[in-house]
């Protein structure tokens, strides 16, 4: 039976959700799993991961307090020559994409990045990726080799439920110094403004559609109308049409309001991880192929600019 | 500091007009509709690397793994500040994965002496977001991947702000010369001046072939390729919007209706 990796993921005192996802693709995979933890304190972690694993392999180290690639590297490459793993699963994410092609290159893996989805054929892993914004999808395949490396995106598998019992094992730290060439210095926390839009029980939420500041008022005066706050995709936020603290989805707020009125939004899984717990989400958008509208509970597909104004009036008239 | 920023010229897939077929071979997509920009990650590359230019002195050499059409973006970056360019282009290239893109992207600096080399963190079109970090490993340098800020200590070390999920950053210390692939919205990328296009079409852009780069052809292309797209299709749709259709007033009128039913209104 071949032996599948998965690297845990945890920052700032937190074991995020994707090690679940991983664990439970992985445990898709008729192998042996085991997590591979590396940190300062990890038996309450450690404990977490079992139940969905067959080990967990454990550095317990002041060097992994932090996440720092090159040590990162060092410990998993020495970890990996030792178990000789057929797979290693590595979240797609701020942590995950900085070691995976640096360490399958040093180690001669074939490997792919930011899946959502793997199977094993033959003896072999085949993964689908998306691509074009999700538009559609790709199969890729692997050039033969003793072990194999692949990011998991973030949401794309669901975790199931631990129910396994795995041996936690604690090995010593296979790196002998820290390096010296990259060090981590600090978290810098993003600024909160005015509004907390993860409180917000209605968000407006803009999107590239939108298609210039200047219409930014228009949508500005449909949220006041309905008592909505304004958010926005990051292509909104990188444009300084608005604030970074007014950013959905993965890289800025998860929100779960109680409607959520996309407009402009194509609906790339950046985004909609942050939003798709929302109660009701409506999506205004030209094409009708945007993948936001398999999100939405109502949708329109048209020029927001004419729509947005009419609705602006028939709330108005409904109001009196 | 000298800076070599790759650059990928990618489908307007912002562009919500632009629709993405798969063509007859299933391997690659209908391009005919395409029109063509600067990958949205790599037009902040450029501008972090002119930003460090004009802040610290030093070159910014532009690099791409495209063909002719592409000196479009690559004129555009040396518009906006950039030195000189590099192009590679060979039939032979094509098929690339982000391990075989690095190599070749290696090879076309191999003789340029840059303490930075800079790349978008994803690109648009195939999202893979691993050429940077693998041309680091390939060149033996450090790197960081995600950069959204950059500022020189000193000759030989940078301190990165990494854009980590909920728009944590990660702040660290690297020395140079290594690789950072930048994150979107760390800066303003600027508009190219009309002197500056008109400089711009001055400047070199030298064209390597696959026989300039010194690789072999089973280097580069599917054949040197660690992981390879062998066939794309249409994604299983989920359960759709339940569409609201009529004309915009119309529309607006039933949507205003859902939602003061909802009693969200």
């Amino acid at each position: 039976m071949h032996e599948i990796f998965v690297l845990a993921e945890h920052r700032q005192g937190e074991l995020r959700d994707v090690n679940f996802e991983m664990l439970t693709l992985a445990g898709s995979l008729d192998s042996k799993v085991t997590a591979v933890l590396l940190g300062s304190g990890m038996d309450d972690f450690a404990a977490k991961l079992a139940p969905f694993t067959d080990r967990v392999i454990v550095v317990d180290d002041p060097m992994f307090e932090n996440f720092n690639a090159i040590d990162y590297q060092a410990a998993l490459k020495a970890l990996i020559e030792a178990d000789k793993p057929h797979l290693v699963i590595i979240p797609n994410t701020g942590q995950g994409a900085d070691i995976l092609a640096s360490l399958a290159l040093e180690m001669g893996a074939s490997f792919t990045s930011d899946i959502i989805g793997l199977a094993i054929e033959g003896d072999k892993p085949v993964a689908t990726r998306a691509f074009y914004g999700g538009k559609i999808n790709g199969r890729i395949e692997f050039k033969d080799a003793d072990l194999y490396m692949v990011g998991l995106r973030e949401g794309a598998i669901p975790a199931g439920e631990g129910t396994k019992s795995g041996e936690i094992q604690k090995v010593d730290n296979p790196v002998a110094a820290t390096a010296t060439n990259r060090k981590f210095l600090s978290y810098e926390q993003p600024a909160i403004g005015d509004v907390d839009i993860t409180q917000s029980a209605m968000l407006v939420s803009v999107g590239r559609g939108i298609r210039e500041d200047k219409n930014l008022p228009m949508m500005e005066e449909l949220a006041k109308l309905i008592g909505a706050d304004v958010s926005g995709s990051r292509a909104v936020v990188d444009a300084g049409w608005l604030p970074t603290d007014r950013q959905v989805g993965i890289s800025g707020k998860t929100v779960k309001p109680k409607l959520y009125l996309a407009l402009g939004i194509s609906g790339a899984f950046q985004h909609v991880t942050g939003m798709k717990g929302s109660d009701v989400i409506v999506a205004i958008n030209k094409d009708p192929d945007a993948p936001i509208f398999q999100y939405a509970d109502f949708g329109i597909v048209d020029d927001l600019l004419k729509v947005v104004p009419a609705l602006i009036d028939k709330i108005k008239e409904m109001k009196g | 500091m000298n800076i070599a920023v790759c650059v990928k010229q990618v489908p307007d897939t912002s562009d919500p007009d632009t629709e993405v077929h798969i063509d007859s071979s299933g391997k690659g997509v209908d391009q005919s509709k395409f029109s063509f920009v600067i990958n949205d990650a790599d037009n902040f590359a450029v501008e972090e690397a002119i930003l460090l230019k004009e802040k610290h002195g030093g070159e910014v050499t532009v690099v791409n793994v495209g063909s002719e059409a592409a000196n479009q973006v690559i004129r555009m970056a040396l518009a906006k500040g950039g030195d000189s360019a590099i192009r590679l282009d060979d039939e032979k290239f094509a098929g690339s994965d982000p391990v075989a893109l690095a190599r070749i992207l290696q090879a076309g600096i191999k003789d340029v002496a840059c303490d930075i080399v800079m790349a978008g963190c994803l690109a648009s079109d195939d999202g893979y977001g691993s050429v940077g970090v693998a041309l680091a490993a390939l060149m033996g340098i450090p790197h960081a991947a995600y950069v959204k800020t950059v500022e020189v200590l000193s000759d030989n070390k940078l301190k990165i702000g990494r854009e980590l999920e909920g728009g944590l950053l990660e702040m660290d210390e690297i020395e140079t010369p290594c690789v950072l692939t930048i994150q979107t919205g760390g800066n303003e990328p600027r508009y190219a001046s009309f002197k500056g296009i008109r400089e711009a079409s001055k400047k070199e852009i030298k064209v390597m072939d696959l026989a300039a780069t010194g690789l072999s052809e089973d280097q580069v292309g599917e054949a040197g390729s660690v992981a390879v797209m062998v066939q794309y299709s249409v994604p299983e749709v989920g359960e759709l919007a339940e569409i609201l259709e009529g004309d915009p007033g119309e529309t607006a009128g039933k949507l205003a209706g859902i939602l003061k039913e909802k009693g969200l209104v």
